[in-house]
């Protein structure tokens, strides 16, 4: 904090960016902020129509199977739990990126940048597994084959909501595997290393976080409370 | 115009926080797991100890959240004028869920007094509606 105490009179007298970050990385940063009302907005809605509605169907009814599972064996919150923790991996293997890259060590952003994409690719699998059972299941936009927790007639408002937020939040980790993919195809060109710096994998990466911070919040409205 | 770039600390100290940081996530995420099966596992389970979990999930969410935005998306380490332009407008969200959630329960027990056969339907138990399968749907129509 010393930095700032002598930095704090001419913090705004000119000559110099007042927030010490680099152009890029401020309007990153306020696109995720703006995503996060995006975000936000979507989780407030179905808690406001959870909140009025009389009952609602239990999470660990609906999301209780597993790949390859045999019938009838039940294992909540199971399978999401790995993807979490896929999702958790992916994005220490992304900081270390980062780091790797403000040390202008190629051959570990590749290797850490290659890790990410990894578990990015193997959370949408998962995720498309979810889908493919539930749509199976009678699930959709539309339509509701589960009934609500106290055994009363479900709305649509449940699977309404889990298919639009968990669909946009997969849709973003989508992007940022793609963007993950042209920085890595940027680190082996030697763009970065051309340019003296890697700031470039610093912006992706703060894409890739908010991914999964997105993912926390979705991971404990839908499956745990 | 000159900035930093981050690289303060040494390579090895910047490492060991990052394990760091990820053996906290796991470990709160490990605790919701525990919270979310005990609630399952116990259906019986009294209103007040189930709002209670449930609380305490939101807090260990809560705490994900702020390391992995101070640690992993490196806010901690900037500028205090640069981390308020971010954190300020995020307060409103304080009130945001206050206000709808309230205005979801009112309008639930606005609707469960006034409209009787609302209160009426809600209560009738229903059998699993087997004709939307989407599998069935799909063998009807032979693709």
């Amino acid at each position: 904090m010393s930095t700032v105490a002598t930095a704090q009179p001419k913090l705004w007298a000119g000559g110099k960016s007042p927030f010490n970050v680099e152009y890029g990385k401020v309007m990153m940063w306020y696109f995720l902020m703006s995503d996060t009302f995006t975000f936000a907005a979507f989780l407030i809605a179905y808690g406001t129509v959870r909140f009025s509605a009389n009952s609602w169907p239990d999470p660990n009814e609906v999301f209780n199977t597993f790949p390859f599972a045999p019938e009838g064996v039940h294992t909540p919150l199971v399978f999401v739990s790995i993807m979490t923790f896929i999702l958790i991996v992916s994005s220490v293997t992304m900081v270390l990126a980062v780091q790797a890259g403000h040390h202008n060590d190629k051959k570990a952003v590749v290797k850490n940048l290659i890790l990410t994409i990894i578990g990015g690719a193997l959370f949408l699998g998962c995720q498309a597994w979810e889908w493919t059972h539930l749509y199976h299941e009678g699930a959709w936009w539309g339509k509701n084959p589960f009934l609500n927790a106290d055994g009363t007639a479900p709305t649509v408002n449940f699977t309404n909501f889990f298919f639009t937020i968990t669909g946009f939040h997969g849709f973003h980790v989508f992007t940022g595997v793609i963007i993950n993919i042209i920085m890595l195809i940027m680190t082996l060109n030697n763009t970065f290393e051309k340019r003296g710096h890697y700031l470039m994998i610093e912006k992706a990466g703060l894409y890739w976080h908010f991914v999964d911070l997105v993912w926390v919040f979705v991971f404990t409205c839908f499956y745990l409370i | 115009m000159e900035y930093s770039t981050n690289s303060h600390g040494d390579y090895s100290a910047i490492k060991k926080e990052i394990w760091k940081v990820t053996l906290i996530l796991s470990l709160l995420t490990i605790i919701e797991l525990v919270f979310g099966f005990w609630i399952y596992a116990q259906p019986t389970m009294g209103e007040g100890l189930k709002w209670t979990l449930k609380g305490l999930i939101i807090i260990l969410m809560l705490s994900k959240a702020f390391y992995i935005v101070a640690y992993f998306m490196h806010l901690k380490h900037e500028l205090r004028t640069f981390i308020m332009t971010i954190i300020l407008p995020l307060i409103s969200f304080v009130w945001i869920i206050f206000a709808f959630l309230y205005d979801g329960n009112s309008f639930k027990d606005l609707r469960n007094g006034f409209d009787r056969h609302h209160k009426a339907q809600s209560k009738v138990k229903a059998v699993k509606p087997a004709a939307t399968h989407n599998n069935t749907k799909k063998q009807e129509h032979g693709h």
